[in-house]
């Protein structure tokens, strides 16, 4: 067609403009099954490209090849919201020599969109796209290699890179409308074989657990909802993916059906449970800044119900209009949490990262209920503690401590503390989970941290939170 | 003493294999070990002590266990290696 | 709630779902290659975890088998209280146990402090079933063990349980008839919880204390069978109310909502009410 964008890679990455030095941005959508950072840095390797700054979304264990770039210099630099695997191992291990800047979903689009962090040229997987670049997380032709649903973290990318390519394994004919990434905003078009699995988007978070302990944390959360006086037609949720939390959705639903409650909205990281409740009327809408599984992003695709928003309009702090400061509940999950109920979610208790920040600072901060489920105990390893490893999310936006030894509620809540000590609820201090952790594990050792600061976590407001040493072994 | 294991590497638990040695080694390979290590090699010595046991070389692999659990593995693998019951018959 | 005594995993914190007493295993889940290794595992369970206010069991092996006395001195060493005697048969087989355990007892000066349950898992223990129950002061309750029993009767299980009608009666007759509890035995299909929720029902209108089970899952179905509901405490409370009155009053027959109260139904009553409390349902001082 006429003033097509379509290019090789090779082509978009010469028409970018790309120079050693610059920021080069990737989304997450495509979880487990991603493979536009993987191509994209192998192909920039190959041209020759050198300390190169990579603000990903986030990242996880298919992002292992990285590990060699950043040994041969190609890029120097990582802006994430999670690290995980022998990549994640090896920046604990001191494999980078800048640390690695962590910011939630809302913090990175806040940065985004208010020039903290400038991207040069977003690289954007999608599942169809048109010669002029309309692109979205789902094809509606019949060629549909992939799909995952909301493109809700690249939606600032598109908006404010300086040059955009959308890479895309479904090439569609012009229109591809209703669009999620506006050609408007998009330079250069390439069409690969595949730009990511999307078997493994959802690794088995839709099964229902049976695992006991997870059943028992899902029906404590579910009765701290029902009982904290939010649970009223018209309340909004936000849920995780763990296996507990999908379970109180289970449970909430059945008390929804019981009481004629509806839910106006559900906000996320939606998942097929969510849109299940959603058509079955429990649900009004769904708001989907990232879809979790098939079901959600096939959803979103025909659900005019079923909104797509950018991780500003999902989370942005510093954007009062974005979602979660309209959200009355959230489930959220933790590696540790202390006694001042500050939450780790991002390095593991032997000092490894091995999280992601998510939306984790954003949903506890904004929402009217933040609710955090999560054993006592994961084995030897104390999820309850006197001091987090790494604080991620600061104590006062943390309201109540769901495990399977009691619930702990922040001092600050003492109405909800008492709403559940009178629908029976077994309430108990935070100090006392600590205190049963250590009794019956005894007191871990301090942790073999060295000097080099490895991991700055970033508050959403721009300003560090904490830093993340190396672990010397 | 001969050489005996007991345990199994399921969450929770500690394999232990004994056998002999000079003095008291443990050489142990835990998820845990930079919080635990010295506490679980601690436990795994005060148990063979408290078995009148000096001199031996003990092999773990942790998966997790209690202080409970170790001191059970150690002494079933000990009682094992050196026919010795804990218990009367 | 069945847990298996080699599994230091599951030992660990089996009472936080809440069941009402734990039995960890030393017989017939623990292979004999690893019947010394999980008495150990047993032993210094009991001693160490803090598992509440729940009731620890643990069924031990016979006493006729290699391990069945070590298993006494483990466990009666480490505090358990109650020892399951698997296969039980006869009443001299219990006084055995019970002088066994004296034994360990006086050892460490807690004599008198554990207590027995028998499991009935044959004809000839269903025979012996209010000897066996009477044979001790120790005898807490006794218990159908299903699987061995079946199989002693040279038949198979089903579903209905045609097979265990009289040995459950025989089971509940012999322990009230000796003022002890009594318990029924497992069901292990953990997909099928509508089957197992009819079965807890008819073992419960059989007039059994309770059911064993085998994984946490099930324990919410036992308790909301056992539970008594509302209507049926209000009624009890009615009862109980209306003969307080009656006695203070020094009348002899009364009736509550026209239904003659006569013994059964006070004490059917007072049943209803113990059990509403045992749940947590109502508090002691609203039962009074």
């Amino acid at each position: 067609m006429r003033n097509s964008k379509l290019v090789t890679l090779e082509e978009a990455i010469k028409r970018s403009g790309l120079q050693n030095g610059m920021t080069i941005s990737f989304h997450h959508h495509f979880r487990g099954g991603d493979k536009v950072v993987n191509m994209v840095v192998d192909k920039l390797a190959e041209m020759g490209f050198k300390d190169l700054k990579l603000a990903a979304s986030s990242l996880s264990d298919v992002h292992a090849p990285l590990i060699d770039h950043i040994k041969n210099g190609v890029i120097t630099g990582i802006s994430t919201s999670g690290l995980r695997g022998a990549l994640a191992d090896a920046i604990s291990h001191g494999l980078l020599k800048e640390p690695v800047v962590f910011r939630s979903h809302g913090g990175r689009g806040s940065a985004i969109a208010n020039g903290e962090l400038k991207i040069d040229v977003a690289f954007l997987g999608a599942s169809s796209a048109d010669e002029l670049g309309n692109a979205c997380g789902y094809s509606r032709s019949e060629n549909a290699k992939s799909i995952c649903g909301s493109l809700g973290y690249a939606l600032p990318d598109a908006r404010y890179a300086k040059h955009v390519v959308v890479i895309t394994d479904d090439l569609v004919e012009y229109p591809n409308m209703p669009m999620s990434i506006s050609a408007a905003d998009v330079e250069s078009v390439v069409v690969v074989d595949s730009v990511g699995d999307s078997s493994k988007i959802a690794a088995g978070a839709i099964r229902d657990s049976k695992n006991p302990r997870d059943i028992l944390l899902a029906k404590q959360a579910a009765k701290v909802i029902i009982n904290s006086g939010l649970f009223v037609d018209g309340f909004s949720i936000q849920t995780g993916t763990g296996g507990a939390s999908l379970a109180a959705v289970k449970y909430i639903r059945e008390e929804m059906i019981n009481r004629g409650i509806k839910a106006s909205f559900a906000l996320g990281g939606i998942t097929a449970h969510m849109v299940k409740l959603h058509e079955e009327g429990l649900i009004g809408k769904l708001i989907d800044v990232q879809s979790f599984d098939k079901v959600a992003a096939e959803s979103i695709k025909n659900d005019p119900s079923h909104q797509e928003v950018s991780a500003v309009e999902y989370a942005s702090g510093q954007h009062l209009g974005s979602a979660t400061h309209a959200l009355d509940i959230v489930i959220l999950s933790a590696l540790e949490v202390d006694t001042d109920f500050n939450v780790n979610v991002l390095v593991g208790s032997d000092g490894i990262i091995r999280g992601a920040i998510g939306g984790h600072q954003d949903t506890a901060a904004d929402s009217a209920l933040s609710i955090i489920v999560c054993p006592l105990l994961r084995g030897r390893i104390p999820c309850v503690v006197p001091h987090v490893t790494t604080l991620i999310t600061p104590g006062k936006s943390v309201d109540v401590v769901v495990t399977e030894y009691g619930i702990a509620v922040n001092p600050a809540r003492p109405e909800i503390a008492e709403k559940l000590k009178a629908a029976g609820l077994n309430i108990v201090d935070i100090k006392q989970l600590a205190a049963k952790a250590s009794s019956i594990i005894g007191t871990p050792d301090p942790l073999p941290f060295g000097d080099k600061v490895v991991g700055i976590v970033m508050n959403r407001d721009g300003s560090v939170l904490d830093k993340i040493h190396n672990i010397v072994e | 003493m001969k050489e005996a294991v007991a345990g199994t590497l399921e969450s929770g638990d500690i394999m232990v294999t004994i056998g002999p040695g000079e003095g008291l080694q443990v050489d142990l390979q835990s998820s845990v070990a930079a919080q635990f290590g010295r506490q679980i090699k601690a436990v795994i010595t005060e148990t063979l002590e408290g078995l009148g046991i000096k001199d031996a070389h003990v092999e773990a692999v942790d998966k997790g266990a209690l202080d409970c659990t170790i001191r059970a593995r150690v002494t079933a693998a000990a009682v094992r290696a050196t026919g010795k019951d804990v218990w009367k018959d | 709630m069945f847990v298996p005594g080699n599994n230091p995993g599951m030992m660990a914190d089996a009472h936080i779902y809440g069941p009402d007493s734990i039995m960890l295993d030393l017989e017939d889940s623990v292979t004999m290659a690893e019947k010394d290794a999980a008495r150990l595992l047993v032993h210094n369970a009991l001693k160490t975890i803090d598992y509440g206010k729940t009731e620890m069991v643990v069924r031990i092996n016979p006493l006729n088998t290699p391990y069945g006395k070590k298993d006494v001195e483990a466990v009666v060493k480490a505090g358990v209280d109650v020892i399951r005697m698997p296969k039980t048969e006869t009443a001299e087989e219990v006084r055995e146990l019970e002088a066994e355990i004296l034994k360990v007892e006086q050892e460490i000066g807690r004599v008198g402090e554990t207590k027995i349950m028998a499991a009935i898992e044959s004809a000839l223990g269903i025979v012996n079933a209010y000897a066996i129950a009477t044979a001790s002061p120790r005898m807490m309750g006794i218990a159908l063990g299903a699987e061995d029993y079946s199989a002693n009767l040279k038949t198979n299980r089903t579903p209905g349980g045609a097979e265990l009608l009289l040995a459950r009666e025989q089971i509940v007759v012999a322990a009230r008839a000796a003022g002890i509890c009594c318990f029924d035995t497992v069901y292990s299909n953990l997909d099928d919880m509508e089957t197992f929720r009819k079965e807890v029902e008819l073992i419960k209108t059989l007039g059994f204390d309770g059911k064993s089970i085998i994984n946490p899952r099930q324990i919410e179905v036992v308790n909301s069978v056992f539970t008594p509901t509302e209507k049926e405490i209000t009624k009890a409370r009615a009862v109980v109310a209306a003969i307080k009155e009656a006695q203070a009053k020094g009348s002899g027959v009364i009736a509550v909502n026209g239904k003659m109260v006569d013994r059964p139904v006070v004490l059917r009553a007072e049943r209803t009410i113990a059990l509403a409390v045992a749940a947590g349902v109502i508090s002691e001082e609203e039962a009074l």
